[in-house]
């Protein structure tokens, strides 16, 4: 009997679909497999590649066996295929389907709907692997190192878990699209990734975890959207990969969480309150609160950019084909339709920010963002909490929807962080308080040094306060090849 | 719609094209103004086009030729990222009245055959350099000009998504030009058609769909390349400089009426006609090319195509209701056809040759027009060359038969010229008077053994030039009874029964595209599955689906 919960290994894929049993997908993700490899080779610096990493890997779906951990080197990662259990009887939750029996193969009307949303969710996955690649070089710690790796292996086994969906029910068209999924790279000139947000480069660890914090976060929310899909097989690959979302946004909470430590800690020793006072604060080789808060009002506004315009035609349609769903939409109490309720989404009339009622089904991205701007604000206070703790006057905030925006009715429009539309001059003047300079990169730039040794951290991080897999503060996370 | 759409338009001031140049070759950029839409309503994301869009786009086309005979390539690309054009705006084209689709798509059509039309016409090869989406009138676009290239970004893609996402049909001639120019495989272009994420990259040119594609980091400097290329192979001749199409003078009065300086448009809206007057040139023939350069928009053969052009243009739009064009001409026939002599004995020359072929695209503009139309050849009318090709386009031609009391203009005459026996072809590559004669090689002899004659009534109806011919007796009633009759019918039976007629012998892409494409789209346009309440036009952008009366009709 086919095991569906236990990680089959017995075809080169580590799987729980049943692979070893059809021949035709195993044999079109065997040929793409080298592909991949190549990529992932040619990717990540080549002494990494040869390092030992403590790399957790699923051995099985269900919450006891999908975190074995063990040292690996990254290019032998088993990079598998794998979808949380069938529901029985599963339901379409939403659109104009439901009710209906969740879909277990590809409904022809909606095929290339699908298809899209699923090329551009596969498309970010290898994006920000690429964005990250050169980080392990100045990696803080080990455990920082990782950590970086961990994220990485699993953005690209959720390449695969795409991949997989492409292959089983998208036939030529898919073999296609998986194909040129390694085709695109981030921020090539040749063949660019389909986002914007994903080919700028993470230029330093700050960036990565506010990257992982905010960026992963709208990923998260992509995926929880998708896991709602009528589409059962989608439904079930998004599930399983929002278990391993959740550890690269802990990544990212707790990485800008030590930042902070690091600098509250230093400011206290030396005896400094003010938290503005910022040439003695970097001085002591941390990053000054201020310049955290640039950090992460960039990286907020670029992550409110992926979720798209605030009416959007595409969500509409996903939505009422049932394809994609809302944030936890089967806890919502409403009809499921929408076909005539209304959504507020934020406009502006004469310069000034309003309300406006729309039909529902068209902002279904606005109210995704919405939903991920409360989720988003759950880190921002934790951290919070640990400058009022050293007591330091100082409170960090997510800035106004509107400010920074590229993309959507605000793009283009001289917001400040507060939600005030300014003039250009002000603008001008106020950006350098709002967002991170030239300058800001380059002090931050000049604190990325390696720190290689077990146990031991940079000077603008704290160490974190458990350990991976509950190891001692000096475990041998990454075991370094040398050549 | 109160508002009058103008099809004369100010080239320091468009909104939505930029266009450089760099000696032959001219860098045309497509970059829409998204709150620049003609109407409200709508904004014009994604370089996505509205009648305004085109307007500009027409303005550009044209001037290319009058302005930068320099000019041997012309290179279209956008000015937008990771978007060429995303087709017609598609809230627009719900929002609109159908009498205006129509319209929209007519002149989209007729700007896209121009520019087409460049490369054989006047030496201007246009190409379309695609990076980004290129979806619907935006693949249209490109199908239009003379050479696609299409960047290898492995997004970059061509499509056609009109009849999965809309429910409606290409409206410019986009299923025609990939079966009949592009010589795709009529499955592949089955698949196509019906692809909404259309087709990328290799597979692209392996269908014909496009002419090349380029790896997306060579992709700019091969479009440069590629256009100094077939700039320096056109054997179009160098011509230093252009003539500056001036604005028109024409005065719009509150009845409808319009003056320009030599054509008098008179409304008659309670009688739903509309007479256009064409005046006849008070100045001697330019002695040669060089003075009629001089002249430049003021040239009276110039200057009378544009105001005719524009005439039409503007009646179409903004009189739907004058469903009756009645067309007259005044003046002296010899002078006429003296200035007209000048252009035919130089079609050599660059701006002889630009404005002969500038009659030919107005006097298509008249062919295609959808109001049923008489010309009447009265006393001291100068139907004349191309002026009596107008007879030829026209539904019905009445011509007054010898002297009518009171009246001391000159008898009336037709005389055929040159003019008539060859560069103004039709739409489906004839003559009008070869299309007038079909299978009647005995009556094009005739004519052609007349050319140069003035004719009087009873010759010009021996040689089958016009529909009747009327004595001072009858005239006033007949024509009066046939006008009344005629603006009772129904315009749609009309303006069907006239396009079926109007076209007779082959059928040319050209013909095809006007003829069985905008019959099948302007169907579609009145059928609920696209346009009504819960029809997919209706619906786009709403999230809900078109619903669809399954039955095939």
């Amino acid at each position: 009997m086919l095991d569906l919960i236990n990680v089959s290994y017995d075809t080169q894929i580590p799987n729980n679909v049943g692979l070893s049993s059809d021949k035709k997908v195993l044999k079109a993700l065997e040929r793409w497999h080298p592909g991949y490899i190549n990529w992932w080779n040619d990717l990540i610096p080549q002494n990494f590649q040869e390092s030992m990493v403590y790399l957790r890997t699923a051995v099985s779906v269900d919450p006891k066996g999908w975190a074995k951990f063990d040292y690996v080197k990254m290019p032998e990662y088993r990079w598998g295929v794998l979808l949380a259990p069938q529901v029985e009887d599963r339901r379409i939750p939403c659109g104009e389907h439901a009710g209906e029996l969740a879909w277990q193969e590809v409904p022809g009307e909606y095929r290339n709907m699908l298809k899209r949303l699923i090329v551009i969710q596969g498309d970010t996955e290898p994006g920000s692997v690429e964005q990250q690649r050169f980080l392990g070089l100045t990696a803080p710690s080990l455990y920082d190192m990782r950590n970086l790796f961990q994220v990485n292996v699993e953005e690209g086994r959720h390449l695969w878990a795409m991949v997989y969906l492409l292959f089983k029910y998208f036939g030529k068209d898919g073999r296609e699209e998986a194909d040129d999924l390694l085709r695109r790279s981030s921020g090539s000139e040749e063949a660019p990734r389909m986002l914007g947000a994903f080919n700028e480069e993470t230029p330093d660890w700050l960036s990565f975890f506010m990257f992982t914090y905010f960026t992963d976060r709208d990923g998260k929310m992509q995926l929880e959207s998708l896991a709602q899909s009528g589409f059962d097989p989608l439904s079930r690959t998004c599930r399983f990969m929002l278990t391993e979302e959740a550890h690269h946004m802990f990544v990212g909470e707790t990485g800008v969480g030590r930042t902070i430590q690091a600098t509250v800690d230093a400011m206290n020793k030396a005896g400094i309150t003010d938290p503005y006072d910022t040439d003695k604060i970097r001085n002591m080789g941390v990053i000054d609160l201020p310049t955290i808060q640039k950090k992460l009002n960039l990286h907020y506004t670029l992550s409110l950019d992926l979720f798209g315009q605030e009416v959007s035609t595409n969500a509409a349609n996903a939505f009422n084909a049932g394809i994609k769903g809302r944030y936890m939409e089967t806890r919502i109490q409403d009809d499921h339709r929408l076909q005539n309720d209304t959504y507020k989404v934020l406009d502006i009339e004469n310069g000034v920010l309003i309300e406006r009622e729309v039909p529902a089904l068209t902002a279904i991205n606005m109210r995704l963002r919405d939903d991920y701007v409360r989720d988003a604000a759950g880190g921002v206070g934790r951290w919070n909490k640990i400058i009022e703790k050293a007591g330091i006057e100082f409170e960090l905030k997510l800035p106004h929807q509107a400010f920074n925006r590229k993309i959507g009715v605000f793009a283009g429009k001289n917001f400040d962080p507060d939600g005030n539309l300014v003039s250009g001059e002000d603008y001008d003047k106020g950006i350098t308080q709002w967002l991170p300079t030239h300058a800001d990169g380059d002090f931050i730039t000049s604190l990325m040094k390696p720190c290689f040794e077990p146990g031991k951290y940079a000077s603008w991080i704290a160490a974190p306060k458990v350990g991976i897999d509950n190891k001692p503060g000096d475990f041998e996370y990454v075991k370094l090849h040398m050549a | 719609m109160t508002k009058r759409i103008d099809f004369q338009v100010d080239p320091t001031a468009y909104r939505h094209w930029k266009v450089s140049f760099d000696g032959p070759v001219a860098w045309l950029t497509m970059d829409v103004d998204e709150n620049g839409g003609l109407f409200d309503g709508y904004q014009l994301k994604m370089n996505s086009y509205d009648l305004g869009v085109d307007i500009e786009l027409a303005d550009v086309v044209q001037r290319m030729r009058f302005e930068h005979p320099e000019v041997k390539v012309v290179v279209m690309q956008s000015g937008k990222d990771r978007i060429f054009c995303a087709g017609a705006n598609i809230r627009m084209l719900g929002g609109a009245a159908h009498s205006h689709k129509v319209n929209f798509c007519k002149f989209t059509n007729e700007t896209r055959n121009t520019f087409e039309a460049a490369e054989a016409d006047s030496g201007q090869k246009y190409i379309a350099a695609v990076k980004g989406a290129c979806a619907g009138g935006g693949y249209e676009l490109a199908l239009a000009c003379n050479h696609i290239m299409l960047t290898d970004d492995s997004s970059s893609s061509v499509s056609l998504p009109e009849v999965p996402l809309l429910a409606v049909l290409p409206g410019t001639g986009g299923l025609t030009r990939v079966t009949d120019k592009r010589k795709v495989r009529r499955d592949r272009a089955d698949v196509f058609c019906s692809t909404e994420e259309g087709v990328r990259g290799k597979r692209a040119k392996e269908w014909k769909l496009v002419d090349e594609v380029i790896p997306n980091s060579k992709f700019d400097a091969t479009v440069v390349e590629r256009a100094q290329e077939f700039a320096a192979a056109s054997t179009k001749p160098d011509v230093a400089e252009g003539i500056t199409l001036t604005p028109l003078d024409r005065t719009f009065h509150e009845d409808g009426s319009v003056t320009y300086s030599t054509v008098e448009v008179q409304a008659d809206r309670a009688g739903r006609t509309v007479t256009i007057t064409l005046k006849g040139p008070e100045e001697a023939a330019p002695d040669d090319m060089e003075a009629f350069t001089a002249q430049g928009a003021q040239a009276y053969m110039l200057r009378l195509a544009r105001e005719l052009d524009d005439a039409i243009l503007h009646l179409r739009l903004n009189e739907k209701e004058l469903g009756l064009m009645v067309f007259k001409t005044q003046g002296d026939p010899e002078a006429f056809a003296a200035h007209e002599q000048l252009l035919l004995d130089n079609a050599e020359h660059w701006l002889a040759n630009e404005v002969l072929q500038y009659w030919k695209r107005v006097l298509k503009r008249v062919d295609v027009t959808s109001r049923s139309m008489v010309a009447l050849v009265e006393h001291g009318s100068c139907f004349t060359g191309v002026l009596a090709e107008l007879l030829f386009a026209v539904d019905r031609s009445y011509m007054m038969e010898d002297e009518f009391e009171g009246d001391n203009r000159p008898i009336a005459t037709i005389t055929l010229t040159g003019a008539n026996f060859g560069p103004m072809p039709m739409g489906n590559g004839l003559t009008r008077l070869q299309t007038r004669f079909l299978d009647d090689d005995a009556a094009l002899a005739a004519c052609a053994a007349v050319k140069g004659e003035a004719l009087e009534a009873a010759e010009a109806d021996e040689a089958g030039l016009v529909t009747m011919i009327l004595d001072d007796i009858d005239w006033e009633d007949e024509i009066r009874i046939f006008l009344e009759e005629r603006a009772s019918f129904s315009p749609d039976a009309m303006t069907a029964m006239e396009a079926n007629l109007r076209f007779a012998g082959p059928e040319t892409m050209e013909t095809r595209i006007f003829g069985r494409l905008t019959a099948w789209q302007n169907w579609i346009f009145n059928r609920p599955n696209a346009v009504g309440e819960t029809g997919a036009l209706q619906r786009y952008g709403s999230g809900v689906r078109g619903e669809y009366n399954m039955e095939r009709v």
